[in-house]
């Protein structure tokens, strides 16, 4: 049973101070976010936010949840490739992105309440007799949580073994295997689904997006998404923390994640081709130029890395992990906002663009996840061990 | 048993998985686009019988105790620009050039009423994630629960007329919309819109009804006088005699996304009053097709769940290590 026996280092704490100018700076944003919060609770959205009906939802939903939880596909990416495509060698990277994984999930499940207007009765979309499984959104709000539920197991040794509960550790391991295999049935299923979100408000959307193949579009992409982030985050932790580059890993990552772009840049035209959508790129319209920068930041990463050299290199990894992170964000928020018109209304239609406290909130979600990240890599046994601890 | 091929086993099963999640759209059986109900209620609007009055849009209020809302510096009376929150019932007016003829595309003005379709297949019921939002199996109103509601507002993005609306100024939103005063049926009454209309350009009955009155009144010959039935189709008798317009030769709602049950008729070309086109297949039918060929009776999530087992089975090598056991290996 030669399994993913390779010898790696075993995740330790980072350690050092937890106060610092990177936390303080998050728990400033984290108390305007609260502050926001408390307004928009007590007066409703629109004395925060500059939602309206013709965009019923904005970056609360569009950013902090549709791309949020596409953000927080690394943790699904590099475990479907350790544990399905047995490739123990990724191992040392599956800690670190299910963090960021268990973040980015767990807060989009929470940002979705600040956004619903009738949030006391959120717990009807799980309820028998409220739930309508023909929504799409109720197949997205069910896989979310139970994914969310799967990553915290998930991740649990990590809190196991700073606590010393050897005996819950053990349990855990014997399911580790189902645990697993849910953790990338499920995003596989409400990631592909969040595009499916978008087909039931027909042709209100742009047919560059709107199409029966957007689900494959979204879980394609978010997949890509998730080798990006871990590049992306690879990168920033390694210089935050002065550690050494997993360059070794990171390459060959680059190189899977180039594959499955290709795949997806082929499904992608071909469906634009056959169903004749791809004249409306040629029109001098704001949504041809969207899609245009969309489909550039996605065919960026074989300029940047395309050539094995460049893969060796980490300033161009880190490039290509931040331009993946950008088409994947062009092609929600094409989906979603740049691409959706409702077509009816007062003269000269509807307009959105996020108000300032609206943009805070958000900023103030991303900086939960970031202190987060620093505080539990400090004192939890995430990161590979490394020679040299705690620089700061 | 070499590593090769256990990463071969992942991406066979992987592979498959993926192949089956991509191709099925395309392949297994769709859900059709739903049709009116037998027994459907609507409403029938003639734009050229509309003269404007707005006693619909008072009507409405009143009935459905909204307020006045002011798009006018002296807030004299209620002036709504379009449905929202406190209007579910709005008269719009179309204006070209000098507005010389009613119901004229050229130089011309006409009226468009705004309020809920009922659609034979909403899209704003199949976006409903918590069944706030219904259609009633008999009649067919699409009707709204505030108390099952969770204010996630994708019926206000899913409906193509812009219909659902939510009340953003309030920290106990609801969703507003044309309900066909389904609250008045009990005490005899019917749609408040209809009631008060004095021309008959809105009219209430059974949409199979309406639908035989509104191609009546396409095949008769425009500028000649006809009779037109006022308040409910088959109440009592308060027709009277008219011109007839000369109308686009469509009955909009007759077929747009199966059927709405709410009827339109209209001299200008319904695409300039604010009605979009719509194709004869709900957008519902679509995302229900995806729906249920991904997520019927679980079966396919199950199987790939099944496969990604057995895979994680025989690869997964649980962590060793402990905090406290510097072994280092897995």
């Amino acid at each position: 049973m030669a399994g993913n026996h390779h010898p790696h280092e075993a995740p330790a704490p980072v350690g050092g101070n937890l106060f610092n100018g990177a936390t303080l700076v998050c728990g400033v944003l984290i108390a305007i976010m609260i502050a926001i919060l408390a307004v928009r609770f007590v007066f409703g959205l629109g004395a925060v936010t500059n939602l309206n009906d013709g965009y019923p939802w904005g970056i609360w939903i569009v950013v902090d949840v549709v791309i949020g939880s596409a953000f927080a596909c690394g943790g699904f990416s590099v475990a479907m490739l350790v544990y399905i495509f047995n490739k123990g060698e990724y191992h040392p990277l599956v800690r670190p992105a299910l963090l960021a994984s268990l973040f980015g999930y767990t807060l989009a499940g929470i940002g979705v309440i600040f956004d619903l207007g009738r949030w006391w009765n959120f717990w009807h979309i799980f309820t028998p007799g409220y739930a309508n499984p023909n929504s799409v959104m109720f197949e997205v709000a069910v896989c979310i949580s139970a994914y969310i539920v799967v990553m915290w197991l998930e991740f649990s040794p990590a809190f196991f073994e700073k606590w010393g509960m050897k005996d819950a550790k053990r349990k855990l391991n014997k399911v580790l295997f189902f645990l697993v295999a849910l953790g990338t049935v499920l995003p596989m299923m409400h990631q592909s689904s969040l595009g499916t979100m978008i087909v039931v408000m027909g042709v209100q959307v742009n047919p560059l997006w709107q199409t029966k193949l957007i689900p494959l579009h979204f879980l394609l992409t978010a997949i890509i998404l998730g080798y990006g982030v871990v590049l992306f985050e690879s990168c920033v932790a390694a210089s935050a923390y002065r550690r050494r580059i997993e360059m070794h890993l990171l390459e060959p990552l680059a190189k899977i994640m180039l594959g499955i772009l290709a795949v997806f840049i082929v499904v992608r035209f071909g469906d634009l081709l056959v169903r004749g959508a791809l004249p409306l790129a040629f029109q001098p319209k704001v949504a041809a130029l969207a899609f245009w920068i969309e489909t550039l930041a996605f065919l960026a990463p074989f300029a940047i890395i395309g050539s094995p050299s460049a893969r060796r290199n980490p300033a161009k990894l880190f490039l290509a992990g931040v331009a993946i992170m950008f088409a994947g964000v062009m092609l929600r928020f094409n989906a979603f906002l740049i691409g959706y018109d409702t077509g009816t209304g007062v003269d000269p239609g509807w307009n959105y663009f996020p108000s300032v406290p609206e943009l805070m909130v958000t900023v103030g979600m991303f900086a939960i996840e970031v202190l987060g990240y620093i505080i539990i890599t400090r004192r939890f046994p995430v990161l590979p061990r490394e020679a040299v601890q705690a620089a700061h | 048993m070499s590593n090769r091929r256990n990463f071969l086993k992942g991406v066979v099963a992987a592979g498959g998985a993926a192949v089956a999640a991509s191709a099925v759209p395309m392949a297994a059986e769709a859900r059709e686009t739903k049709q009116r109900p037998p027994e459907a209620l609507g409403l029938l609007y003639d734009a050229t019988l509309c003269v404007g009055c707005k006693a619909c849009v008072a009507a409405c209020k009143q009935v459905n105790e909204n307020p006045a809302e002011f798009s006018t510096l002296d807030q004299l009376w209620d002036t709504p620009l379009d449905t929202s929150g406190k209007t579910f019932n709005l008269i719009k007016m179309y204006r070209s050039g000098t507005m010389e003829t009613k119901d004229a595309e050229e130089n011309g003005y006409a009226f468009m009423k705004t309020s809920c379709m009922h659609c034979a297949d909403p899209s704003c019921v199949s976006a409903c994630p918590v069944s706030a939002m219904v259609k009633n199996p008999e009649n067919g109103i699409v009707e709204y629960n505030a108390d099952a509601c969770i204010g996630c507002r994708y019926c206000v993005a899913a409906c193509p007329f812009g219909i659902p609306k939510y009340q953003y100024d309030s920290p106990t939103g609801k969703i507003a919309k044309c309900e066909l005063c389904r609250h008045r049926t009990k005490d005899g009454h019917y749609s408040a819109c209809a009631e008060v209309c004095p021309t008959g350009a809105t009219l209430y009955g059974k949409t199979s009804d309406l639908l035989a009155e509104a191609k009546r009144r396409l095949a008769l010959k425009p500028g000649t006088f006809a009779t037109f039935p006022r308040g409910k189709l088959g109440g009592p008798d308060q027709s009277y005699e008219n011109v007839v317009g000369n109308y686009q030769q469509r009955v909009y709602g007759e077929s747009e996304y199966g059927g709405t049950q709410v009827l339109k008729l209209s001299g200008v070309p319904f695409e300039k009053v604010g009605m979009p086109n719509l194709p004869p297949e709900a957008a519902a039918a679509h995302s229900e097709s995806i729906q249920h060929m991904l997520y019927g009776g679980l079966a396919m999530p199950l199987a790939v769940l099944g496969a990604m087992t057995f895979v994680a089975r025989r690869n997964v090598k649980p962590d060793e290590h402990d905090g406290d056991e510097p072994k280092g290996e897995n």
